[in-house]
């Protein structure tokens, strides 16, 4: 790198800040929305995971199966190149052409649907970490299995996991780095375009790290937040220090 | 917080570190003769200069010119053999790698530019091209100005992606959204076979490259005046005069033995590929005029 030439002022000009401006607001846009169908998609699969009933059981397993076992580069390039062919005609001709914002609802859904089959995991390892007899008390009590959930089993369990969601919720954030394989100029893909635009390429991806730590350091700190409101005196909901 | 700005610090030092540990790997020629060794960048798709064969090894107009020079700086060095080794990459790898060290010289389709130049050096001019437009024969596009409300692909981060850009601005026309920004030549071609975007652009050799080795060459037209002006060379280190000339020295070779014109012939008339892109006149002279007097 003796002969690398820094240019770090480059950085502050138009149009450059702007396309940096413009990548972050991708990237987080893109999380957020994602965890939006994460989170409670993978909530509903954790329980289904959990229940009686072994039709819910098969199915949550299956679809964790499935998207925790394919490589979240070769689901994205599944969802936009492969399922608009085998969609019926016309509905692969809207997703292809009329669909606004194509790149971006693709790595939306492909994103929060692989991480909901993570969170799904959580919430069932959850669920599963509370003493069986704390179902069946409650159960014995007359509360119906709704009622056992709702007021009983999910309540410790969401406490007992905010560690490792804070885990899925960063990986979000640095996961969403894949959708510019699709095309979406997020914050990678920002950078590596100044990189071609100015050849600052250690000063374009320089930035962009410092932006993916401030995001995800951010919200380290407020999931620690969430976590010491919501404990528990006398629960294992101590969390990681 | 102040855990995650010391791993901030820590990393941004590491990669301080790791910068000067490179500098002192020192020039190509040296590297060259130290290792006996001449890394080689390419393409996986510029066809035909550079791309993959159906070995899956590296082959292409660019590549074999860059042979010859590995020959000339076994040559050079006096060495009893030299390893050539081929490191794949994208345009969007391409100068890193090269300023980093990784590889020796990037043997493909890159556009010699003066912004190019501040970071990296380039050999003499070996290929002449321009940026045109990849449609299917049924689309009616014939040239730029009718992609009106039609969805236009690019490879992120070259030369024909800056010059769409600029006519679509100057010419006001109103493409449907933004151009679609892609990694590399097969996924915009699988763009426009799945009908997600109506025009490709780039530099017209690759498109007719691309359209001989598509499963139905027929389906597809090659349109438009250029719009841009690409001379190709490899690209090579910066401060690397000693190499320099050797590369430059080689094609002058081949261009005054007339094996220049014998590589060109095996790639491009018609070439393995049957892309049928016969030597230009410009081309020609472009030869003439590189092939420096001793």
């Amino acid at each position: 790198m003796g002969s690398y030439n820094w240019n770090w002022p480059i950085l502050l000009k138009e149009p450059y800040f702007g396309w940096i401006v413009s990548g972050f607001g991708k990237t987080i846009l893109i999380a957020v929305f994602a965890w939006a169908i994460a989170f409670p998609l993978g909530s509903a699969i954790g329980i289904a995971r959990t229940a009686d009933n072994r039709a819910l059981r098969l199915a949550g397993t299956v679809y964790v199966d499935i998207f925790r076992n394919i490589p979240l580069l070769v689901q994205m390039f599944l969802w936009y190149f492969v399922v608009p062919e085998l969609l019926p005609a016309d509905w692969g001709r809207w997703v292809k052409r009329d669909m606004p914002y194509p790149q971006f609802i693709t790595a939306v859904a492909c994103l929060g649907l692989y991480t909901a089959s993570r969170v799904g995991e959580q919430v069932r390892s959850g669920i599963e970490a509370i003493p069986r007899g704390q179902r069946d008390a409650g159960l014995a009590m007359g509360l119906t299995p709704t009622q056992v959930y709702r007021y009983v089993l999910i309540p410790v369990a969401y406490r007992t996991i905010i560690p490792p969601l804070t885990s899925d919720f960063l990986g979000v954030f640095k996961n969403s780095s894949l959708a510019l394989t699709i095309g979406v100029l997020e914050l990678t893909s920002q950078a590596r375009q100044i990189e071609e635009y100015t050849f600052a390429a250690f000063e374009a991806f320089t930035v962009a790290t410092v932006l993916y730590c401030l995001v995800t350091g951010l919200v380290i700190v407020i999931m620690r937040i969430v976590e010491s409101r919501t404990r528990i005196a006398g629960t294992i909901a101590v969390g990681a220090q | 917080m102040k855990r995650i700005l010391g791993t901030v610090v820590a990393v941004t030092v590491l990669a301080a570190l790791s910068g000067a540990a490179t500098a002192q790997d020192g020039l190509v020629m040296k590297r060259i003769a130290e290792t006996k060794t001449i890394t080689i960048g390419h393409r996986d798709a510029s066809v035909p200069l550079s791309y993959l064969g159906p070995d899956g090894k590296a082959q292409g107009y660019s590549i074999d010119i860059c042979l010859k020079i590995a020959d000339a700086a076994k040559e050079e060095l006096k060495l009893d053999k030299i390893e050539v080794k081929f490191v794949p990459l994208t345009p969007q790898t391409r100068i890193p790698l090269l300023t980093a060290g990784t590889v020796d010289i990037i043997c493909e389709s890159s556009t010699h530019t003066l912004g190019r130049l501040r970071q990296i050096s380039f050999l003499n001019t070996t290929f002449l091209t321009g940026s045109k437009l990849l449609v299917r024969k049924t689309s009616g596009i014939k040239k730029i100005e009718d992609m009106t409300d039609k969805v236009l692909v690019a490879v992120l981060g070259t030369t024909n992606e800056k010059a769409a850009q600029v006519e679509i601005d100057t010419k006001k026309i109103k493409i449907k959204g933004e151009i679609v920004k892609v990694k590399d030549h097969s996924q915009a071609m699988l763009n426009l076979e799945q009908e997600r975007a109506d025009a490709y652009v780039s530099d017209d050799v690759v498109l007719y490259g691309l359209k001989s080795a598509s499963k139905n060459p027929d389906e597809w037209e090659v349109v438009g005046p250029y719009f841009s002006y690409d001379p190709y060379g490899m690209m090579i280190p910066r401060n690397n005069d000693d190499f320099r000339l050797l590369g430059n020295k080689t094609i002058t070779r081949l261009i005054q033995s007339g094996e220049m014109e014998a590589i060109y012939k095996k790639w491009f008339e018609p070439g393995p590929t049957k892309i049928n892109y016969p030597l230009s006149d410009r081309l020609k002279e472009n030869f003439q005029l590189i092939a420096l007097p001793d």
